[in-house]
């Protein structure tokens, strides 16, 4: 199982290499030789390597990588407690459940970038404007994943628990919430994916600091390999939380439950 | 401690008829009492309304004077599904009952290590629930209901998923136990030989009328041998009856 893990790192990482060999390969062909689009058109892995290396000696992509995640953070722990509180409403008035959450689900279908018009008149072009755009793109997917994660538990639990003589603030802290914990991290998880794309929505809007700037200013100077470092970064510290916090926090529970099979 | 059933009707909302009608009964203290008849006939319901999970459409339940409204600790449950927490491990949930009724914490460590030795589970105190297999997932949550000291003990047929072989020992380890610690004991079986085997009376619900068609004190000497002539009797007495042959 190790060896087969470690295999599957390598694979992957040779498939990497290869991936830039010909993406290196075909800027040579198609700009340099054919000279078929200009230069600034087309990144290329040699450029997006010296833009990586400018902007991280001038310090611009560290401070923008850490004043958007910040920010991020912010955002999504804000949703979460909004997302919470409303799923718990959720949960406990039948006249909600039947009303309120179908128009929640209805929301999740509406791009969070929709709501940056909303939040530059209500914010203007502040830090504020990006974290009510991220709020609103996250709170709700976290309403719904509270909501369906207690429905979810099994009633076995609970009677076990009412009839040792728990009390309702017992049920729901000693019974239903770690009953419910492993459903709830991978709701946070689909939370974090919402909220960071949420993010860049609102960045790329607005002016404060981060990478969503940094991806305009590349726009800006014509710069497509700033451009293409941009998008890169964005993808990988998404996938490095994802991967990093969550997805282990999910793995650690699900195997110490039995839920898994290696 | 005394149970007393009276008069206890139970109709589910939206259902046209009664799944009990007009239960009475007495189980006094120390009592085992089985509860048999066909699958569906309401033995569970019954069971769940001296829990308290539902209420009685009509009738009352009194433990020891006081009528039946909520479930509570001094009815402690043992499901057939266990309905053990796999986000503890064993002796964490033979703990839980514990807990969260503020014993004291050596009190806690001193009686769940006293139970688990009770159903032969004590090197198995610090096992994940997911790697136990049926049997011992009955015997935790047998020590589980245990350390709760409930006035009656309530089982919902607990061993009916088991293999006939595990069933047979934890029924015999059920009945050692019932000698040792001198529960009271309100137990749910489709088994009929598991009845006889266990109880002090055999309650036998109609399916047909949803009251009790009849009780039998089961006055066989313990440990009971399951092959005597006395037995295989009473057995097929209450098959007949459970069968609704005899009338
Ligand atoms: N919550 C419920 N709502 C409606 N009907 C129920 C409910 N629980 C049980 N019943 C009905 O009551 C009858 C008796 O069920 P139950 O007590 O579980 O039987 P048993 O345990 O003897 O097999 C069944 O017909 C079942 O469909
Ligand atoms: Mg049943």
């Amino acid at each position: 199982m190790k060896y087969e893990g470690r295999l599957y790192k390598l694979s992957l990482l040779i498939f990497i290499l290869i991936l830039i060999v010909f993406w290196q390969g075909f800027y040579f062909l198609a700009v340099d030789v054919l000279q078929l689009s200009k230069p600034y058109t087309v990144p290329s892995p040699l450029g997006v390597g010296e833009r990586f290396l400018d902007l991280l000696s001038n310090g611009t992509l560290p401070e923008a990588t850490l004043q958007s995640l910040g920010r991020g953070i912010l955002g999504y722990a804000i949703a979460i407690v909004i997302g919470a509180v409303i799923g718990l409403l959720i949960h406990h008035f039948y006249y909600l459940q039947k009303n309120l959450k179908p128009m929640l689900l209805g929301l999740q279908t509406l791009p969070s970038v929709c709501w940056v018009p909303f939040s530059i008149l209500w914010f203007g072009l502040s830090t504020n404007a990006i974290l009510f755009v991220v709020v609103m793109g996250t709170a709700f997917s976290i309403s719904i994943s509270v909501d369906n994660a207690i429905k979810n538990v099994p009633p076995i639990y609970v009677k076990a628990g009412l009839t040792m003589g728990a009390t309702k603030s017992q049920l729901y802290w000693d019974v239903i919430l770690p009953a419910c914990l492993p459903e709830l991290v991978s709701g946070l998880k689909q939370g974090w994916s919402f909220a960071w794309r949420a993010l860049m929505a609102g960045e790329v809007m607005t002016t404060s600091i981060g990478l969503g700037q940094t991806l305009i200013t590349g726009r800006d100077l014509a710069d497509i390999n700033q451009v293409m470092l941009v998008m890169l970064v964005i993808v990988l510290v998404g996938l490095l939380i994802d991967k990093c916090i969550f997805s282990a926090i999910e793995h650690r529970m699900l195997k110490k439950r039995g839920l898994l099979s290696e | 401690m005394s149970l007393i059933i009276r008069g206890l009707s139970k109709q589910f909302q939206g259902s046209d008829e009664h799944t009990l009608q007009n239960i009475n009964l007495e189980i006094a203290s120390g009592e085992f009492v089985c509860v048999v008849g066909t699958s569906g006939c309401g033995k569970s319901t019954l069971l769940n309304l001296i829990a308290g999970l539902e209420n009685p459409t009509e009738g009352e339940i009194l433990l020891d004077g006081e009528k039946i409204t909520k479930p509570g600790a001094e009815r402690t449950v043992m499901f057939q599904d266990h309905g053990l927490f796999p986000w503890l491990n064993v002796i964490e949930n033979v703990k839980f009952g514990m807990k969260i009724n503020g014993v004291a914490k050596e009190l806690q460590e001193e009686k769940a290590l006293h139970y688990l030795k009770l159903v032969n589970l004590y090197d198995y105190r610090d096992y994940p629930i997911h790697q136990l297999s049926g049997g011992m997932r009955q015997r935790t949550a047998l020590a589980r209901a245990l350390t709760m000291d409930s006035k009656i003990l309530l089982m919902d047929e607990p061993f009916a998923s088991l293999d006939k072989q595990t069933s047979n020992r934890l029924r015999e380890e059920l009945q050692r136990i019932w000698l040792e610690t001198q529960r009271t004991i309100f137990f749910i079986t489709h088994s009929v030989e598991e009845a006889v085997y266990l109880a002090d009376r055999v309650v036998v619900l109609s399916p047909e009328t949803h009251s009790i068609r009849d009780i039998i004190s089961i006055n066989l000497e313990r440990p009971r041998h399951i092959y005597s002539p006395e037995f295989i009797e009473l057995r097929h007495r209450i098959l007949d009856e459970v069968r609704g042959e005899a009338i």
